[in-house]
């Protein structure tokens, strides 16, 4: 996994709430047997829209997307993370996430970030901010996450290899199974 | 005394917790992984660049479901990604010695009604698979929920998952559903009243009268959509239903009798919640008060009863939601004020892993029996599994679907998300049994009102959405 550690990058908003993992990548995309490339179907019936956000001058090279509550909600797909990062987006701000989206984000370098809806709000107008991960800040304000997670997108850790650091516990388990 | 009283979930997460090192997640032990098609290829890619063998391939199983065509099998899959990505999911199973339920096997079906049909899904289990449905096995008792693609991944090398500790919802759903009323509109009503959010975090346990009353398969309708509330597991404590559900199970213990079998079944009847069990939330609902329903907009929780008509966005007072329904009307070409019931249909889709099981298709043929579907309306019906359809076709299910100019197809998930030929095009309006009626979900430009099989069946014949408990 990339690691995450601190970005400073311009934003694009995304005011909507409620953005379904249907919207970010619609299912023609789904039938691919890679993860790249991905970018091309990143709101892929939005962006036939001349006037939506990502086609906006000011949205060209964004690398922060400000969305809506509920951000990611619906299907599993772990290729709505693939198409945000395909497309450029590293860091995702929201008042929430759909569960399986950001636990989608956090195994492939995207962080998404929490905040307030006030704070969001607050930061819908800014052309650019930084997002710093080991200070847990985003524009100035101050995000949760939970602290292995964390340890996980600074380091660029892969799961599994840490994982198998258990094998021992893992194999215990079995055996100690009917 | 207090301390002591778990609950259901909570004696499910202790039994599975493998480590938990201090700060971190706890790692779970996942006792069953189903695959299909579409989320696993990635993973499988990783696994071979890294070397890695399937931990445990005994304890995981596939089946193809959303890319496939619901025509007449033998068939030509014209879609070459699709086709890529089916073949790509068979040569995986070999490699890597999972069982594979493909196209040519008697027990295919979509994932989520093979699973328990054939007794993989069990009280007390974990489960997981590539697919945000998975909460449908916690009909079962068990702790099913949806994963992504790298957790598929670590799944196949350790068998476990790295799990923050959920927080636990009790939903009351209390009383006896009206008649004409079921569990579709129950979970529909409960959304509707809690928000697409609205348990996010949650892992939710629905229990009360009203739910004790349901049969296996309406259980399984309610878990299900539990992840359109946004919660990641919904589950029943186990009871005598669940229990008779498994008996004759192929893959239940003991083949599903004998000592094997009753001592897992006095297991699983242990596994309820105790009295005095707490909860962090619980809500409560009379389901006395629900009416059947049909949702209006582009989010599961857009929703109203038949009797209702369309809302106005304007009298919406929290500026986002209303934000929100605006632009679901404006999509879904319908005006404020318009009566549900005044809604024409172009299509019917009766199938999904929400609405694809023996009791759904029952519930839509004793609609459609000696009627005719509406003329320009086009009406299909899609067993969840072969099984269903073998036993449909048992019962004559599918003579009075085809006598009524219903489509009789074969197992998938068809017409659910539109990965398949069964799509809608643009502008189309159908009644769909299925979960989700987001932009395009159907086919770009679909319009989808998520109902009962009761209330799709009767849409197809009427033209129009009717109210089932009058149609006579």
């Amino acid at each position: 996994m990339i690691p995450f550690t601190k970005l400073r990058g311009r934003v694009a908003v995304l005011d909507r709430a409620h953005v379904d993992t249907d919207q970010i990548i619609p299912k023609q995309f789904l039938k691919t047997t890679g993860r790249a490339g991905l970018g091309r179907g990143l709101f892929f019936d939005w962006r036939s829209d001349p006037d939506f956000v990502l086609n906006q001058p000011a949205s060209q090279g964004a690398a922060i997307l400000i969305a809506g509550e509920n951000f990611g909600c619906g299907s599993s797909r772990e290729h709505a993370a693939w198409a945000l990062l395909d497309f450029g987006i590293r860091c995702l701000i929201a008042p929430s996430f759909g569960d399986i989206f950001y636990n989608n984000c956090t195994k492939n370098g995207l962080l998404p970030v929490r905040l307030p809806a006030e704070a969001v709000r607050g930061l819908q107008t800014a052309r650019e901010i930084e997002v710093d991960l080991a200070a847990q800040t985003a524009g100035g304000y101050r995000f949760e996450i939970d602290p292995f997670r964390k340890q996980c997108l600074l380091e660029g850790l892969d799961d599994i290899a840490l994982t198998l650091r258990h094998q021992a516990a893992i194999a215990a388990f079995e055996a100690s199974q009917p | 005394m207090p301390s002591a009283a778990r609950t259901l979930f909570e004696k499910l997460w202790d039994r599975h917790v493998v480590a938990q090192p201090p700060g971190q997640p706890a790692l779970l032990y996942v006792d069953l992984h189903l695959i299909h098609e579409v989320t696993s290829p990635q993973a499988f890619a990783g696994m071979r660049a890294a070397g890695r063998k399937l931990r445990r391939p005994d304890k995981t199983f596939a089946t193809m479901d959303h890319d496939v065509p619901t025509d007449a099998r033998p068939f030509k899959i014209l879609d070459s990604e699709a086709d890529a990505q089916l073949q790509a999911l068979a040569e995986n199973f070999r490699d890597f010695g999972v069982r594979l339920f493909d196209l040519d096997s008697p027990e295919q079906g979509i994932v989520h009604v093979i699973a328990p049909e054939l007794g993989l899904t069990q009280p007390g289990m974990t489960i997981v698979c590539g697919d945000s449905h998975t909460s449908t096995h916690g009909a079962f008792g068990a702790l099913a929920f949806g994963i992504g693609t790298s957790e598929v991944e670590h799944v196949f090398a350790t068998q476990c998952l790295w799990q923050a500790k959920p927080r636990t919802l009790r939903l009351n759903l209390e009383g006896e559903l009206p008649r004409g009323a079921t569990a579709k509109d129950l979970i529909l009503h409960v959304i509707g009243s809690m928000g697409t959010a609205g348990a996010t975090g949650h892992v939710v346990e629905y229990a009360g009268s009203a739910v004790r009353a349901l049969s296996m398969e309406e259980r399984m309708t309610v878990c299900n959509m539990s992840i359109e509330a946004g919660a990641r597991a919904g589950m029943v404590a186990p009871d005598s239903v669940t229990v008779d559900y498994l008996r004759g199970r192929r893959f239940a213990p003991g083949g599903g009798s004998g000592l094997e079998f009753e001592q897992a079944a006095a297991h699983w009847l242990s596994l309820a919640s105790d009295p005095g069990a707490s909860f962090d939330s619980e809500r409560t609902f009379a389901a006395g008060e629900v009416a059947p329903q049909v949702t209006w907009g582009t989010s599961p929780g857009m929703v109203a009863p038949v009797t209702g008509a369309v809302p106005d966005p304007a009298g919406i007072a929290d500026a986002s939601a209303r934000q929100a329904a605006a632009r679901a009307l404006e999509y879904m070409a319908l005006r404020p004020g318009t009566p549900i019931r005044d809604i024409a249909v172009d299509r019917v889709f009766i199938g999904s892993c929400t609405n694809a099981r023996i009791e759904d298709l029952e519930r839509a043929a004793a609609l459609a029996r000696g009627r005719r579907v509406a003329s320009g309306v086009r009406a299909m019906v899609v067993p969840g599994s072969q099984a269903v359809r073998r036993e449909a076709e048992a019962r004559g299910l599918d003579r009075i679907f085809t006598a009524a100019g219903f489509e009789w197809r074969q197992p998938g998930c068809s017409m659910c998300l539109g990965m398949n030929p069964d799509i809608l095009q643009p502008g189309e309006r159908c009644a769909s049994t299925s979960n989700r009626n987001f932009e395009g979900r159907q086919g770009a430009g679909g319009r989808t009102h998520l109902v009962s099989p009761a209330m799709a069946a009767a849409a197809a014949i009427a033209g129009h959405f009717v109210d089932v408990r009058e149609f006579a």
